[in-house]
């Protein structure tokens, strides 16, 4: 225990701030995600993520996002274990036949009202494997979408600054 | 000639084993024919002989060329630094074989993928139900792996049979797909009496994507990015195993310099996913602060792969023909510098873990994997390591590794805690062989060569950091991949989780499972 606490005070904060631009507007970008949140979801925003057929990259971008570098917690945000508890569901990879039932029950199982986000090239429309005969394809044919966040993986940057922008225009 | 000498081996066991036909495409590879009544015993002879678990069985439709379907068995030969593949005809009127999987555990899973993907049938396997066709969405009759498949026939859908375990007080417990953290798709079912497990049932495949089905037809030098996403926390492994097919089919050798940038790479991919590991254990346990600090590490190393390649998965580095990315003067220190700094870190990390006694006394004889279970499964790659058998493909075939004098490391008891320490090891040891790899790099050398597409098929073999990630691929003249079998370690070492968990509590699941940390889109490709 002495040794956990002698080495969390040598190592200090390792929070950082996100170089959103413009780099004088660092501090004041996650206040405002902060403060949009605290405006339109009450006090905060949970997540539920779930992978129907992602190669798992997106994911670990997902888990990065909570890492004490990201700490995307501190702004409100958080991931909860259940779709009961959600607001919102982020979905990652191309929508694989086996998954199609498991992804309309987990939607189904959120108190509305509710909104879903997608992450990562696959979502949007299959990305490389929507050619396959096991991918149904794009999850906003199967959900109402109302974000997408683009990238291979997103990495924690790009859906931060992917949710800042969603909440300043809705 | 190594090649011959096994078949001169085989002949002892198998004295009237005719051998159809026989070659040595490259030094690392030996193929041979056998009829198919001759198939099984030569098999088998193989696996005990070697000895090594079935590395690979798959088909291949070759129906329009010579009316046949065939399949290739790999095994592994560490003495000889050879793969040994034995091929058998199997006609098109009747399409089955007999089953490896009574005599060959490591086998069965191969078996029910090739029935449930060709409609080859393993006769007599006694388990033959589908691993990622999922019989609630997809119609029987129907295998997308053949040439001719268009689009699934209409059929009738059916529901999953679990095997049940039976008796006073046994309840089940369903998992999934969907998991409460953020993590990939399957269920589980645990049969429990009392608090202990007593059957863990796994049943995969919920990413199911098609992937071997996608690389058909396309041009190989065009397709390496499809084997970057087949499992993305090994995205340099699969790619590397796929180039490397792909070179050795173009009969290409690659600069100097691009297999130690390749050495490096592979490493940072180990060294990120090992430190990631390593806290998981320890916040599967409720030990959150080491789960931070090795958090803050990830990161470091995922920002020094962005730094160096541009990736922070390193993806788009490796081509057919060498790689893309370079590393200079200037990103050499860098890489130093970090790598430093990252070590500091790490030691700290190890000490917290060690300097605490209740973390030890969690991970310590929880999920044991018993040697012979290990070997009896076919178990690979670390876990098999952490159980005490000695493979490795970086210590065995000959490259970079064996110069730098790679040093494998094992373990005996096959529990958690041997795995944690596997991976520490591991992680030492791979900074020491990027710190080897990058004092030989050269300046402004050449680092890639235009590959010419040609027509062959060959095996390409990476030591992941989960084990070993195999590619067979199979073109046409024109560069064409006519079939591209995929292997990923977590394939075989699923059924380890399943085995290593029994007895244990449920709450001990997810520690267990994160000691093995298996890829879902790596199984179920």
């Amino acid at each position: 225990m002495i040794y956990i606490a002698k080495t969390r005070i040598l190592k200090g904060v390792v929070t950082r701030n996100f170089d959103l631009k413009p780099v004088d507007r660092i501090e004041s970008s996650g206040t405002e995600l902060k403060a949009l949140i605290l405006a339109r979801f009450g006090r905060s925003l949970n997540i539920r993520e779930v992978d129907t057929g992602s190669c798992g990259a997106c994911e670990s971008e997902i888990i990065s996002l909570n890492n004490p570098i990201y700490d995307l917690q501190r702004f409100g945000i958080n991931f909860v274990a259940s779709p009961r508890h959600a607001d919102c569901l982020l979905v990652t990879g191309p929508v694989s036949k086996n998954m199609s039932i498991a992804l309309k029950k987990t939607y189904e199982a959120m108190p509305a009202p509710k909104f879903v986000i997608t992450c990562g090239d696959c979502a949007l429309n299959g990305g490389l494997f929507k050619d396959s005969y096991y991918v149904e394809g794009a999850v906003k044919d199967i959900l109402p979408v109302a974000l997408h966040i683009p990238g291979c993986p997103p990495n924690p940057l790009i859906f931060i600054r992917a949710f800042l922008g969603f909440l300043r225009k809705s | 000639m190594a090649g011959p000498e096994i078949i001169t081996r085989i002949k002892k066991v198998i004295p009237d084993l005719k051998v159809l036909s026989a070659s040595q495409p490259f030094t690392d590879e030996f193929a041979f024919k056998v009829a198919p009544s001759d198939f099984k015993d030569t098999c088998l002879g193989l696996h005990k002989i070697l000895p090594s678990p079935v590395m690979m069985l798959f088909a291949c439709d070759e129906r329009q060329m010579s009316g046949n379907f065939v399949i290739r068995c790999v095994f592994v030969d560490f003495r000889n630094s050879q793969w040994i593949i034995v091929s058998v005809d199997i006609p098109q009127d009747s399409p089955s074989f007999v089953t490896l999987s009574k005599s060959i555990h490591s086998a069965s899973l191969f078996e029910r993928e090739i029935w449930e993907m060709f409609g080859v049938e393993p006769k007599e396997n006694p388990d033959l139900r589908r691993l990622r066709l999922h019989d609630e969405v997809w119609p029987g009759g129907s295998y997308p792996l053949r040439k001719d498949f268009k689009i699934a026939q209409p059929g009738d859908l059916s529901d999953y049979k679990f095997s049940k375990v039976l008796g006073e007080g046994v309840f089940e417990v369903p998992v999934g797909p969907v998991h409460a953290g953020i993590i990939g798709p399957g269920h589980f079912r645990f049969s429990v009496a009392g608090e202990p497990i007593i059957n863990l049932e796994l049943r995969l495949g919920f990413t199911h994507r098609g992937v071997e089905k996608l690389f058909e037809g396309k041009l190989y030098t065009d397709i390496v990015g499809l084997s970057e996403c087949v499992s993305g926390d090994s995205s340099f492994a699969h790619s590397l195993s796929f180039v490397q097919a792909a070179e050795k089919i173009s009969q290409i050798t690659i600069p100097a310099q691009a297999s130690i940038l390749r050495g490096i790479f592979l490493e940072l991919e180990r060294i990120y996913n090992h430190v990631n590991d390593i806290g998981g254990i320890a916040m599967d346990v409720g030990f959150s602060f080491p789960h931070a600090y090795a958090s803050i590490i990830k990161e470091v190393i995922l920002q020094l792969n962005e730094n160096l390649s541009g990736n922070r998965y390193l993806r788009r580095i490796n081509v057919v023909g060498g790689v893309t990315q370079d590393i200079d003067e200037a990103k050499k220190i860098l890489l130093l510098d970090s790598l430093k700094r990252i070590k500091l870190d790490f030691n700290e990390l190890v000490k917290i873990l060690n300097s605490s006694v209740s973390f030890m006394d969690r991970v310590d004889t929880t999920g044991v994997l018993r040697k012979k279970t290990a070997e009896d499964l076919g178990v690979v790659g670390l876990a098999a390591r952490a159980s005490g058998i000695p493979t490795d493909l970086r210590k065995y075939f000959p490259g970079i590794y064996k110069q730098a004098k790679f040093k494998m490391v094992t373990q005996g008891s096959g529990d958690v805690l041997a795995r944690l320490r596997l991976r520490i090891s591991e992680f030492e040891e791979s900074c020491r062989l990027i710190e080897d790899f990058a004092s030989s790099l050269e300046k402004r050398e050449k680092l890639r060569v235009e590959p010419q597409l040609k027509e062959g098929s060959a095996l390409g073999y990476t030591e992941g950091w989960r084990g070993p990630v195999l590619y067979w691929l199979e073109t046409s003249p024109g560069g064409l991949i006519k079939r591209c079998k995929v292997v990923d370690a977590s394939f075989l070492n699923w059924q380890g989780l399943s085995f290593a968990v029994l007895g244990n509590i449920i709450p001990d699941f997810p520690l267990c499972n994160k000691s093995f940390d298996l890829s879902y889109s790596g199984n179920d490709l």
